[in-house]
């Protein structure tokens, strides 16, 4: 049976846990990603996606757990695994001074693979990712998209059957961002195995297979992007405001209304609660102006992947604010 | 179509087990290192503390200070000078590697290197190769420039040579001092902060430029005890150059040779450990 989940997936992780002074970066990951298939971990900054993309590359140890990539122990074989596996982390890992072609030859050359066949590589990968115009340019002078593109096409040079990206989309223009999707549909249609960590809930959409999402270096849910949002979804009253301040009013509102807690998303100036089949737009409409609310859009939607983030990361800490708020609001009603 | 190419299976030579593995570690140091000198090539200014800088300095305390400058006990200063640049080069010469070992490890590169099946030590081995190339060519420019100003060695080929594998010594410690620099510091401008303010006063609370007899006392004490003082002292004395160290001196200066030696294996004793560790927690961590 074991050797059955070996050759079927690529990536396995057990109680996978990294600790760094007192605190846990990571705790108890449990990870099963099938061959060929794409896995998304998913979590704001700090929810330990780098750190278990850090352990299943061998650049650190586990404090706990275990794991195989493509078969092989990462403590106790790590070449073997380094062998199978590409890299891409979220900082630049080409060399900004040297030119593009030069970088990936260095990176075959140091596969051990003969200059002329690395040479050939770094020439065919330029010629792919749509660079082969940009080859004897240094790196520094490539633009973001590009360097992205570099930064893949080195993780590529082996050929490797596993692929890690941690956020290969961050900072990208959204053209830049929809040709690397393309990019990495095509490598997943070829039979990489994908695993990449983002913050765009999007891109999780667009691309995994699988989700795992993370908070505060926990599991919170696990699932296909449909099953998480059918699981933790379900309809939505979206009310968009016209104002920062009347946030707190409309979210009030829709509760009194609504089927559960008001989410707050400030950069889209919208709050949205989970809607029950017996919620009626017009009674949303009634309550927000009973709140005074200027609102400038109310409707019913599907459960996005961003609703499931919401609801399930960190729940403690806004229910814990919104109960504050509310204790004070006795408080002063008592006084 | 476009799939094809991208993974097209390329067929990987295997990490060798055993003794092979040492010439691996050779191979990969040495594209580590050749990426070194791709930097130089498209920089060259980052060659200037090791080419122009001594150059600069052997031009100016020649012509500017040597008509001035006399040598206690006798000798040409041109001829004393020059053993002072070179450890003054050689010391300056920590800045280079801290700040190129800061810069990548500032940037994702040497995350992209641990996730290759190359050897673990070879990062380190290859910089430390780049930046001795780097320190053979300063110390060639200094020797050139020196005869052109009317330096000359006296002494017999086997001190000479002695003398060159002193200086390499020298140049060997200071560079992983700069490394350990390197890899404690936040970023390349804290190198470069650290390695100013540490390497200018010892460089001239020194016998470097002029004899140490004229300074006050509690600066004498500090120049007699510096490394950097005993190094230059070696060096005129493996020359075959004046020294200006009269009998009676503080004993790191009567006995040169052998205390430039012992600052140097105690440096290394001291900073090989410290820089492998730091190095580690810095790239495991």
């Amino acid at each position: 049976m074991n050797q059955g989940i070996q050759t079927s997936h690529a990536v396995v992780a057990e109680g996978l846990g990294k600790q760094y002074g007192e605190q846990w970066a990571l705790r108890d990951f449990q990870l099963a990603v099938p061959t060929g298939s794409v896995l998304g971990l998913l979590g704001h900054n700090g929810a330990g996606k780098t750190t278990a993309i850090r352990i299943l590359t061998t650049l650190v140890a586990p404090t706990t757990g275990t794991a195989k990539v493509a078969g092989h122990d990462v403590v106790a074989e790590p070449d073997r695994v380094r062998e199978q596996i590409g890299l891409t982390s979220q900082a630049a890992t080409v060399d900004g001074l040297m030119t593009g072609a030069a970088n990936l030859e260095m990176i075959g050359r140091l596969y051990h693979l003969p200059r002329k066949v690395a040479q050939a590589r770094a020439a065919e990968l330029l010629a792919e990712l749509r660079l082969e115009d940009a080859g004897d340019r240094l790196v520094k002078d490539y633009s973001g998209g590009m360097r992205r593109r570099l930064d893949l096409a080195a993780s590529l040079v082996a050929s490797p059957p596993v692929l890690f990206l941690d956020e290969p989309t961050t900072g990208l223009d959204p053209e830049s961002r929809n040709e690397l999707w393309d990019l990495l549909r095509q490598l997943v249609g070829g039979g990489t195995t994908l695993i990449l960590t983002t913050q765009y809930l999007e891109e999780a959409d667009q691309l995994a297979d699988d989700v795992v999402l993370l908070d505060h270096g926990k599991i919170v849910a696990t699932g296909s992007p449909e099953q998480l949002k059918a699981r933790y979804g379900g309809e939505r009253v979206v009310v968009t405001v016209a104002a920062d301040d009347e946030l707190g009013a409309a979210a009030e509102a829709l509760e009194k209304v609504a089927a559960g807690t008001a989410e707050i998303d400030r950069e889209g100036l919208f709050v949205a609660a989970p809607a029950s089949e017996s919620t009626r737009l017009i009674e949303v409409v009634r309550a927000l102006e009973e709140g005074g609310v200027d609102a400038h859009d109310v409707r019913r939607r599907e459960a996005t992947l961003d609703d499931v983030f919401f609801s399930l990361t960190s729940p403690r800490a806004r229910v814990a604010s919104t109960h504050a708020t509310k204790d004070s609001d006795r408080e002063e009603a008592t006084a | 179509m476009n799939a094809n190419a991208i993974s097209t299976p390329t067929a990987l030579p295997r990490v060798p087990a055993g003794p092979a593995r040492l010439r691996w570690l050779a191979v990969d140091a040495w594209v580590l290192a050749k990426r070194q000198f791709a930097h130089i090539r498209q920089i060259p200014e980052k060659l200037f503390d090791v080419t122009l800088q001594p150059l600069m300095f052997v031009l100016l305390f020649a012509f500017v200070f040597g008509g001035v400058i006399a040598v206690p006990g006798g000798g040409d200063y041109h001829e004393y000078l020059i053993g002072g640049i070179l450890v003054q080069t050689l010391a300056f010469g920590m800045m280079g590697p801290g700040v190129s070992i800061a810069t990548d490890l500032g940037e994702g590169i040497i995350d992209r290197f641990s996730s290759l099946p190359m050897s673990r030590p070879a990062y380190l081995i290859g910089h430390l190769t780049a930046e001795f190339c780097a320190t053979v060519l300063a110390v060639t420019i200094m020797v050139i420039s020196g005869l052109i100003v009317g330096w000359g060695i006296s002494s017999t080929p086997l001190e000479a040579l002695a003398c060159f594998g002193l200086l390499f010594l020298i140049a060997i410690a200071m560079i992983w001092l700069g490394t350990l620099v390197g890899v404690l510091a936040r970023s390349p401008d804290g190198v470069q902060g650290i390695a100013f303010v540490a390497v200018f006063p010892l460089t001239f609370v020194a016998n470097t430029f002029v004899p140490v007899g004229g300074l006050p006392d509690g600066l004498r004490q500090v120049a007699e005890y510096n490394p950097i003082s005993a190094w230059a002292a070696a060096v005129r004395t493996l020359f075959g150059n004046p020294t200006a160290i009269p009998s009676g001196s503080a004993w790191p200066l009567e006995h040169s040779v052998i205390a430039s030696v012992a600052w140097c294996v105690a440096i290394l004793a001291i900073v090989v450990p410290l820089t492998v560790r730091a190095y580690r927690r810095r790239t495991t961590g």
